[in-house]
């Protein structure tokens, strides 16, 4: 158990998968103006993570690990060269079964997060999530932990960025830093910050 | 088609930066700009994916739905990842360490997938090429810079070759550790669009809110 409380406070602290790994950066800093916005768009990436990263975990075990397939009669097949194509794919499938399944029995939900479903697919954060998953070897728990609280790190850190661009918009900065420029540094001093944590053990 | 081939390959470099103005293809960049040698691999391998992707998907854009088109260019664009994600981890199996999980992540680098939805479905097979190169390149062009900032006052030398003698061993340089963590890249980032934009002051944004000049009573 306590494990998996230490691995989440990592994922969503220490290791931010937007602030110390840069990943998801570019819906980062376009859908970052508004705060209800963000917050939309912060739920929907952690909904979509703490789905895609088990489901590739269970793809991973399963399919494309080197003797996966025995349960077939394969005892010797690698297939983990395709497991770049296979997540992506999965990930475009259950962006859009996700889609499906929210227009149906949860139109309030669809309606206030639609927009972003499909800007999600082609988000680094939730590609990201599934490849540090394989490349650290978590098991399904972990993956299930790591992925929700993945998901809610890179939530947390586009909240807080659009609160701070929300104030922002009012101050006196310089032409050449208006906008985008202005907008990457407040990122730094918001990594910095969240770098603070790296000494925290649990 | 208004635009020469020349321009199309030098307008992405500084004029239409992907990076600075076009806002594309962040995520993965950064975290592997800490040394020039893996900013120079990971700008082949990003030019070269963009390149032929946008090649391959302008020669198919007329048989190409329009309602599956995104998993089309992301299959298209997967394939060109593993093809280059093998070759590095046949030929140059430290560097594919390093770069880690980044090397997937060109599938979702947004460069890529915009290009091909905003050029490559529109234009002839060797337009789309030369434009996929001269975005990869504007692309590389802000990675080399920051990677150049960042290793040569991080950790004292350029493609591991030592310039400034660090104190460790033995010189006068002290190393700015800073520069070697996430944030630095961020600032040296925007200050490099700061430079850019006030070299080519047509790039700066509107502001919001303008500051009225209150007459004095």
């Amino acid at each position: 158990m306590e494990a998996y409380i230490s691995l989440a406070v990592k994922a969503i602290f220490v290791e931010n998968l937007a602030l110390s790994f840069f990943l998801g950066m570019c819906t980062f800093i376009a859908v970052s103006k508004k705060i209800s916005t963000a917050i939309g768009l912060g739920i929907s990436v952690m909904v979509v993570q703490s789905i895609t990263v088990p489901a590739n975990n269970l793809i991973l075990t399963y399919l494309l690990a080197p003797g996966a397939l025995s349960w077939a009669g394969f005892d010797n097949v690698d297939l983990t060269f395709l497991g770049l194509i296979s997540y992506i794919g999965v990930i475009a499938a259950l962006v859009q079964i996700l889609e499906m399944v929210l227009d149906k029995y949860f139109p309030p939900l669809y309606n206030a997060l639609g927009v972003f479903l499909p800007l999600i697919t082609v988000n680094c954060a939730i590609l990201g999530g599934s490849l540090f998953m394989v490349e650290r070897g978590y098991n399904f728990g972990e993956s299930v932990t790591y992925g929700v609280s993945s998901g809610f790190g890179w939530a947390l850190a586009i909240t807080a960025m659009a609160g701070v661009r929300e104030k922002l918009k009012y101050s006196d900065i310089p032409d050449g830093l208006q906008g985008l420029g202005i907008t990457f540094i407040t990122a730094g001093l918001m990594a910095m910050a969240f770098m603070s944590f790296s000494g925290v053990k649990l | 088609m208004a635009q020469t081939r020349r321009t199309m390959l030098i307008d992405p470099l500084v004029d239409n930066n992907p990076i600075t103005l076009q806002v594309l293809g962040i995520c993965s960049a950064l975290a592997v700009t800490s040394s020039l040698q893996v900013a120079l691999v990971m700008t082949i391998a990003v030019t070269l994916v963009t390149a032929f992707a946008s090649m391959f998907i302008s020669i198919i854009r007329n048989q190409i739905p329009g309602s599956i088109r995104i998993i089309v260019q992301m299959i298209i664009i997967a394939s060109l990842v593993i093809l280059v994600d093998q070759v590095l981890k046949a030929y140059a199996f430290e560097i594919s360490k390093t770069l880690s999980v980044f090397v997937g992540l060109i599938i979702t680098n947004c460069i890529v997938m915009g290009r091909a939805e905003a050029f490559a479905m529109k234009n002839p097979p060797l337009d789309s090429f030369i434009d996929g190169v001269g975005n990869g390149l504007g692309y590389g062009l802000i990675l080399m810079l920051v990677g150049f900032f960042r290793e040569l006052f991080g950790s004292g030398s350029l493609f591991g070759v030592t310039i400034l003698e660090t104190v460790n061993n033995g010189g006068w340089y002290v190393p700015n550790g800073m520069l070697l963590l996430p944030p630095s890249a961020f600032f040296i980032i925007g200050l490099i669009i700061w430079a850019f934009r006030s070299w080519k002051p047509q790039q700066v944004e509107e502001r919001e809110y303008k500051i009225q000049q209150v007459e004095a009573h």
